[in-house]
Formats: C-alpha cells, structure tokens, sequence
C-alpha cells in the first residue's frame, strides 16, 4: 500500500494534474471567500464552505479520472495486479494519495480563517467543524471518483461519469422531489397496500424470467431484475417514502449540517461509510474484471 | 516449480486455453512456442494470477495462486507482453518503487544495481522511461521481473523489438537465470525457442500440440528432404540432373541470381537425404553448388506436421 501510495503523489506531481487541482481550488476558494466573508465583513464562513462543494464537483473528477483508467490503458494494473500485493492495499493507497492531495488543498480554509483573525475573533470551533465537513464530504467525492474510473480505460469518460455521479449524489434531495413517489397507487388505487406490492412483484417477476429464458440466460439480468423488484416493491408498498430515502442520501442535506456549524455523528459516518462503500465497490470491478 | 493441472480459460464460447497440464521443474527453461493468439499470454496470465482459470489449477512451488496469491506472487517475477512500465518515471524511480511494492528485504541499493549491471540499464538509470527506445523498455521490463530474485520467472516474448545483438544478450542472460530460476518463455520464433530451452510446449489454439524436450522435438521437425539449392550451370541441364536422382520428387526453380546461376527447391521424398548424391552427381557434372540448405518450417508447418505427422508444402517462405 505506501509503495502504491508514494508513487501515486509522486505522479501527481509529475504530471500537471497535481498543480492544477491545487492551484484550481486555490482560486476559486479565494473568491468564494473574499466575496463571501471579506466582502460583507463578517467572521462567518458558512458562505466559502456551501460554495466550496460545487466546486468540488467539478475538481474532484479531475484529480480521480486517471487513479485506474490509466493503469489499465498503459497495462501497468499487470505490474500492480500480479505483485504480492492485495487489491484492497492497492486501491487504499491510491484514495490515501487523492485525499492527501485534497486536504493540500482545502488546508487553505484555515489560511482564510486566520486572515478573518486579524481582524476579529472567528468561531474557531465552527470552522474547524466546517474543515472536517469538508475533508468528510471530499473523502466520499474521491471515492466514487476512483470507482468510476475503475469502470473505463479512457480517462474523459472518466472524468465524466464521476461527475455525473457527483451532481447526482449532491441533487438527490431535488430528485426526491420530483419522482412520482405515487405511480404504483395511481395505476392500482382500489386495491390495498399488500396486494398492490404482490402485484407489482409477480409483474416483475414474470418479466424478468421471459427475458431471462427467452433472449439468453444471463446473470445480469437476474440481479437487474431483483433491483427492479426493490425499486418497485418500494414504490408500491410505500411510495411515500422514497423522496425521504432520497433526502437521508442526498451529500448536500448531510455536507449543509456542517457548514452551520451543526457536528452530526450520523453526517460524518455517512460520508465515512460512502467512501468504504464505493472504494469497496471499486475492489469488486477490479476483481471482477480478473475473473471476466 | 511449476505445476498445472487441467487449466481452462473460456471468454464465453470461446476456449482460449483448453485443458492443458505440463510441469516446470525447478533449474529448467520452458518454451512456449504458438502462434499468436494460440493462448500463451492467457496461461501465463494465469500463472501470475492476473486474470483467474476458469477451472483447473496452477501450482507456484506448491502454492495455488487462486488460494494463496500473496504468497504465489511472491515467488514470481513476471514480464508481460507489454512490460507494465509507468512513462512518467525515471529507470531509478520505477525500480525502487517495483522494489517496495514487492516487499523486497534484500539490500535496496545492491540488489537494483546488480539487476541494473546485468540487463545493461544502468547507464539509463536516472532517464525518464518515456525517452527510452523500445530495446530499452523491454530491458527495463525484464529488470521489474528481476527485482526481489523470485524462484519462477514468467517471460512473455522476451525478445520482442530487440535488435540482434540484443536478442543473443537476452538470450544468454535468461539462460544464465535458468540454472538456479524455473523460467517459463513464450515465443512464436522456433529457432529461439530451440536456442534457449530445455523442454518445449507447442500451444495451438488454446491445446498443447506437443510437450516434449527440444531433442525430440527438433527430430520430429527436421526437414532435410526439403533443400534449397543454388547451383551454377545451364537451367535446363541442372533440373534434368537433379530429376534424375533417386528419390527426388519435385524440383522448383527459384529466382535468378547472377548469370547462369538459380535457386532450386527440392524435395524428396520423406525420411532421405539426397545432399550426398546432388553434391557428387554436380560435381561430376562440373556443376558448381554454391549454397545448400534445409527449408526452415514455417510454425503453420509445425502445428500440420504435430497434428497430421506427415510432410507439408510451401514450408520455405
């Protein structure tokens, strides 16, 4: 794990990547924060936190688009793949180098705060509370970042997907919202909540099978199937809470919480548990790909 | 030691490796020999745990790699095809950080600098790998495979891109490995396979054609009844003469080259030898041979041959 660690900061630093991040989120977290708090001469720093997570969303792709498209593409994975080396090591060095990247860069909020201090007290607590938040919620970004690109070879179609996952991941509230949480009771609204979920699965179920037999036999099309089944079965026996599933997962309900100055167990945990899911996903794609 | 039993990789329907089963011992060098896409690079995938059999079992000094990888691993040093080099690093960088992900324990700077000295990088060592030539890569490649002196060395086409007398150094040097390393090589060049290895495997379409030591091998494969021939004297005259022989059973006439002087492609008939004969009947005839050689067997030719047991045409090209 720190042989791949060392030379994951090294490459960040070889390559322009490293420089561009850094000097990117340097920038723009400038702004956000001279217009923010310098501007309206306040000690608060809600404002440059909130603003920051956009501007994540936009970095974060590039700092995790070539973590494993470019292994695969140059053949290198053969060298990391048959050392003895266990794939969770690999993948832990590679999150470890990215997120020390990031904290370089978002090291550069306390710089601000201590600004702020020259002209009066800060809240230290709080901004403390808010540079945890934002390590939190950078660890989770990076994360899916490296599962993405764990998915491609090309390292724009890299960039891209994470980012789309982001923006999805920061909008779920909004999505929530939106979804017709009530299809299923629209189409069948005389029967009652049990017998609508057993239709909707018998329904599923029998077209899953007729896919399954009928244009070939194959396993992606059971565990689709059996997504589609939860998806449904939720939305048939309670559709109501969908937009609140959807708010519980939303990363700019729980990221908000901080910036207020609010330290939320459960928030943190979230974001802890998200980068484990998805660095642990990205272990699954790599050893999948080895049994493909 | 290397031992698979029964190893199997399907892509679908499709059977890249189909039940083979051979053994490495320990001090020996095997060769791979297959055409491309026979399947070589998919076993030694295997062997490395790269990509996983879908049945059967690969034994590294007794280690499965699908039990105990870590431990497999560690006993193997692996080039690819494509030697897994990062551009963005110097030859020094690149081998140090080779030496760490394999946990090495043997002296850092001692061990790099044999490695170094015994390829031939180490006028290279502090070049970024991206500006080296192709020779270079390679070299730098088979460096990787050398970092923490494993048992077994898994080689895929080695040789690949050198020039000649990179070839000849390579090839001694892996000889020089396989008296204390069990190596494995793959390779679609036969006159390299018989240079370097003790016993060869001939792969073909994902199933063993022929494992067997090159002695045997080379018998099986000698081509003596067929010749090329160049001989100076009057066209017409020389084809008569030659027709005339016992045992010959086709003469083609090659090209030209100087005046009254052609190239001759005879065959006879399987298990002869007529070089006897043509060199005293030419030379009564005041005929001049200037160049007599056996047709080298095309790898098409061999797979026919292994798996019909009897004489092909057109193995001169």
């Amino acid at each position: 794990m720190s042989a791949v660690f060392r030379r994951e900061i090294l490459s960040y630093f070889t390559s322009p990547i490293g420089y561009i991040f850094l000097a990117a989120f340097y920038g723009f977290s400038a702004f956000s924060f001279t217009s923010n708090s310098l501007k309206f001469g306040t000690t608060k720093m809600d404002g440059m936190f909130q603003q920051l997570m956009i501007i994540l969303i936009v970095l974060i792709p590039i700092l995790t688009m070539r973590t494993m498209s470019e292994e695969k593409k140059n053949k290198t994975d053969q060298c990391l793949l048959t050392a003895p080396v266990g794939l969770g090591g690999i993948v832990a060095g590679k999150f470890l180098a990215a997120f020390l990247i990031y904290i370089m860069g978002i090291a550069v909020t306390l710089v601000y705060a201590v600004v702020i201090s020259a002209f009066a007290a800060p809240d230290w607590s709080v901004i403390i509370g808010n540079f945890v938040g934002l390590a939190l919620v950078g660890a989770a970004f990076i994360a899916v970042g490296i599962f993405c690109s764990s998915l491609t070879e090309n390292q724009v179609v890299s960039a891209v997907i994470s980012f789309i996952a982001m923006i999805a991941l920061y909008m779920l509230t909004t999505i929530g919202d939106v979804v017709p949480a009530d299809f299923i009771e629209k189409m069948l609204p005389d029967v009652g909540a049990v017998w609508r979920t057993v239709i909707t699965e018998a329904i599923v179920i029998a077209l899953t099978a007729a896919i399954f037999f009928l244009f070939g036999k194959r396993s992606g099309v059971l565990i689709g199937g059996f997504i589609v089944m939860l998806v449904l079965g939720l939305f048939a026996a309670k559709g109501e809470l969908v937009p609140k599933i959807l708010g519980k997962l939303s990363f700019w309900e729980r990221y908000v919480g901080f910036t207020y100055g609010l330290f939320d167990l459960s928030n943190a945990l979230f974001f802890l548990s998200a980068a484990v899911v998805f660095l642990f996903l990205t272990v699954r794609v790599l050893e999948k790909r080895r049994w493909a | 030691m290397i031992e698979v039993q029964n190893l199997s990789k399907h892509y679908g329907d499709k059977k890249a490796v189909d039940n083979i089963s051979f053994k490495a011992e320990d001090g020996e060098i095997l060769g791979f020999l297959g055409p491309n896409g026979a399947g070589k690079s998919t076993t030694m995938n295997i062997l490395t745990g790269y990509i996983s059999s879908t049945s059967g079992k690969a034994l590294i000094d007794g280690t499965d790699i699908l039990e105990d990888p870590i431990k497999a691993k560690s006993k193997i040093g692996y080039l690819p095809e494509l030697p897994p080099l990062y551009l963005d690093m110097t030859v020094k960088e690149y081998l140090n950080f080779i030496y760490d992900l394999k946990k090495c324990k043997l002296p850092r700077n001692t061990h790099l600098k044999d490695i170094c000295n015994l390829v031939k990088i180490d006028h290279v060592y502090k070049r970024l790998i991206k500006n080296l030539s192709k020779g270079y890569k390679q070299r730098v490649g088979l460096a990787q495979a050398l970092v923490g002196n494993p048992n077994v060395l898994i080689l895929d086409e080695p040789t690949v891109g050198l020039d000649p007398k990179q070839i000849i150094e390579i090839r001694t040097l892996i000889k020089k490995l396989g008296r204390n390393h069990t190596v494995i090589l793959s390779s679609h060049i036969l006159s390299e396979v018989q240079a370097v290895c003790d016993k060869i495997i001939v792969i073909n379409e994902g199933k063993i054609v022929a494992d067997d030591t090159e002695d045997n091998l080379s018998r099986k494969l000698s081509s003596d009844h067929k010749l090329i021939v160049r001989i100076e004297g009057d066209q017409k005259k020389v084809t008569d003469l030659i027709d005339s022989l016992a045992n010959v059973e086709k003469v083609d006439i090659g090209a030209k080259h100087g005046d009254d002087c052609w190239e001759y492609r005879i065959e006879s008939k399987e298990g002869t030898d007529i070089r006897r004969d043509l060199f005293i009947h030419c030379a009564q005839k005041g005929f001049v041979i200037l160049e007599m050689r056996s047709s080298e067997l095309s790898l098409e030719d061999i797979f026919l041959r292994l798996t019909m047991g009897k004489s092909i045409d057109g193995g001169e090209d």
